[in-house]
């Protein structure tokens, strides 16, 4: 179970958002709303445990994730709106790199399987930079095939994605969620996703 | 009775409190300014191998001791305020930098000053000054490493990894230099040496030293009540104060 | 989801993934990595043109200039250490991995060795001879450099991690690095004067040898501290 409790982010002189709360448990969904600039991003990498909340705490089954250290991040996956592929890298190679950097080791046979899924069949071995901007970002999240993470907070996933993509990452998630996984992210899209409990967290 | 420190720790506390200790600070330090310099500058006798020139030493020696200090206590507040989150401590640690790099500056111009009657050149390569110089190069390093970044805790605790590295190289650079120079003078003030100073020298540099000290507190202390206002200008009690608005820095 | 197996990464194993990344990225982008190299040449190459072509004056500029150049070079090579994964968000990934990111930050700085140093140390020996070094001078001269270089990695990646996404970021970078990197200077050059000189350099080689361990130490520590400050 993930909670947040009387989070404050600042930027500069500006109060982003203060005295957020929420927990969440296996199987539900949070979806975080609110406009450009609201602090979307920011609370998402403060989940994550790449910043640091300006005042109030996250706790991972009621221990702080400052005090879990790097054992939290075999909990959780972040997919972040920099997509993380590198372009002097083939589609195989960045997969199989930032899953090894996730602690999942595959081979290039399994890598290429995964990216096929993602509908990235005869893009494999072509370099991230010859690639439009949904094929980098089904690489990206070619990523969530192989994770084996109990949370995963996914910032944007859905930017620059066709349909297909869509209803793709949408099976992808409703099945992880059927499984006990939980999923936090934002979005501008409207999207329609089965879960146990949908949270909405409206930042202003 | 105890006093509850953690009073203190608070900016706004902090703030009244500084506020009223800075003119003591103030009165004494230029008491003692005004006594150090008569000393040294009157009551000292004549250097009978370096003449009168020698007398740059009672601002010298103080400026050289302070700079090397200064950045020693730059480097522990914001140690403490990186590991404890202790903003008011990377406070002082900011507000330090400035006067620290001042000393260090002192430190080396009069050196040349000095160095010009002694050894015929306004700058020598020997060790001592070397060092001093390198220090300079870390004050400017972490003063614009700070002022690069406009996020005041990403400010706090950058500075305070490259101070505390700083502090770590120190006597490696130090060490260094020496093994690279080792033509160089003395220690000019040391336990085992201080028979051959006269002892109106000695008293005249320490209380040199004690004016710079008194100096630097209370310079600190105005500088980092200028940050805290500059950083809690959005809180209440800020805006209750009364014609500081023009006080930022 | 498809089963799969979930292996308990030993240390080293995590190493060797992201050396061969940074290698492979290296490789793909070669221009990079000669731009520091031909830097060096060049400044290297400048010196006898600023101070004219007198032979006995070369030979003894020579350990100092080839040094400070190595130091230049090596750190405007500083910034693509974790800038390019800064701006594609890989940099999070490696924040985010569950293994140390002191380890991750290792690699890294092994890799920006073996890109940059190596190189440096390789090209020595041709440039002593431009200065005139006797053959022992110059083999002082490269070994200097294979034990020096690799401070250079440590000591400028926690530079590099410091100043990452600052505007300004390459020159604020020398500030902060270089009057860390003197005691490298000092030692690596004096060890090639004295051996022109006819002295033991040993003692020189003892103390580069003893800084590169304590920064071997304490150079990933403080660089992973200082991505999450920087990242966070």
């Amino acid at each position: 179970m993930l909670q947040g409790s009387n989070l404050e982010c600042i930027r500069g002189d500006r109060v982003l958002f203060s005295g957020i709360n929420f927990s969440i448990k296996p199987g539900e969904l949070m979806q975080v709303r609110g406009p450009n600039g609201s602090g979307k991003t920011s609370l998402l990498r403060m989940l994550c445990g790449l910043a640091v909340p300006n005042s109030g705490e996250i706790r991972w089954n009621s221990s702080n994730i400052r005090s879990l250290g790097e054992d939290y991040f075999n909990i959780v996956t972040y997919l972040g709106h920099l997509s993380g592929v590198k372009d002097d890298l083939t589609a195989i190679e960045n997969l199989r790199i930032t899953s090894a950097l996730a602690g999942i080791e595959i081979d290039e046979k399994k890598a290429s399987k995964v990216l096929q899924e993602m509908g990235l069949e005869g893009r494999e071995t072509l370099l991230a930079k010859v690639l439009s901007q949904g094929q980098k970002r089904r690489v990206a999240l070619a990523r969530l095939l192989l994770a084996r993470t109990k949370l995963w907070i996914l910032d944007e996933p859905l930017t620059a994605l066709d349909i297909s993509a869509i209803e793709l990452i949408k099976k992808i998630l409703e099945q992880y969620l059927a499984q006990g996984g939980m999923v936090i992210l934002t979005t501008h899209q409207e999207i329609d996703i089965a879960a146990t409990a949908t949270h909405q967290l409206y930042l202003s | 009775m105890s006093i509850n420190w953690y009073k203190y720790a608070s900016p706004a506390s902090f703030y009244f409190l500084a506020g009223k200790m800075i003119p003591y600070f103030s009165i004494v330090a230029v008491i003692l300014l005004l006594v150090g310099l008569y000393i040294g500058f009157f009551v000292a006798p004549t250097d009978f191998q370096q003449g009168e020139a020698y007398r740059i030493i009672f601002i010298h020696v103080p400026a050289a001791w302070m700079s090397m200090f200064l950045y020693l206590v730059m480097a522990f507040w914001s140690g403490i305020g990186l590991a404890f989150n202790t903003r008011l401590s990377s406070m002082v640690a900011t507000a330090i930098a400035p006067t620290g790099a001042m000393f260090t500056f002192i430190a080396l111009w009069t050196g040349a000053w000095w160095g010009k009657p002694m050894w015929g050149a306004w700058w020598v390569w020997d060790a001592r000054l070397t060092s001093e110089l390198i220090l300079l190069f870390l004050y400017i390093g972490f003063m614009s490493l700070q002022a690069a970044i406009d996020d005041p805790r990403r400010a706090d605790r950058a500075g305070a990894i490259i101070a505390l590295v700083g502090v770590v190289n120190i006597p490696i650079i130090y060490f260094s230099v020496q093994w690279w120079n080792t033509l160089h003078q003395g220690a000019s003030v040391s336990v085992t040496q201080s028979p051959k100073m006269a002892a109106s020298m000695l008293a005249g540099m320490l209380i040199m030293a004690f004016a710079a000290w008194m100096y630097s507190i209370a310079m600190i202390l105005m500088r980092t009540r200028a940050i805290i206002l500059e950083r809690e200008r959005h809180t209440a009690w800020v805006a209750e104060l009364k014609g500081v608005t023009g006080v930022t820095r | 989801m498809p089963p799969q197996r979930r292996i308990n990464y030993t240390f080293l194993n995590m190493l060797i993934w992201i050396i061969r990344r940074d290698l492979l990225l290296a490789m793909r982008r070669q221009a990079d990595v000669l731009t520091t190299l031909f830097f060096f040449i060049i400044v290297v190459s400048l010196f006898p043109l600023g101070v004219g072509p007198e032979m006995n004056t070369l030979r003894i500029m020579a350990p100092g200039v080839v040094w400070v150049a190595a130091l230049l070079a090596s750190m405007l090579s500083l910034g693509r250490i974790f800038s390019t994964d800064y701006l594609d968000g890989t940099l999070e990934q490696i924040l985010l991995s569950p293994t140390s990111l002191s380890l991750l930050v290792l690699g890294k700085m092994f890799s920006h060795w073996l890109v940059t140093g190596v190189p440096l140390v390789l090209m020595a020996p041709v440039l002593g001879i431009q200065y005139d070094l006797p053959a022992n001078a110059l083999f002082v001269l490269t070994l200097s450099l294979l034990l020096g270089t690799p401070i250079l990695s440590l000591i400028g990646a926690i530079g590099a991690a410091l100043t990452l996404g600052l505007r300004g970021g390459g020159v604020l970078v020398s500030l902060l690095v270089l009057p860390l990197y003197i005691p490298v200077l000092i030692f690596g050059a004096g060890a090639v004067e004295a051996s022109i000189a006819g002295l033991g350099f040993e003692a020189h080689f003892s103390l580069l040898g003893a800084f590169l361990l304590v920064s071997l130490v304490f150079a990933p520590w403080t660089t992973a501290a200082s991505l999450r400050i920087s990242v966070g």
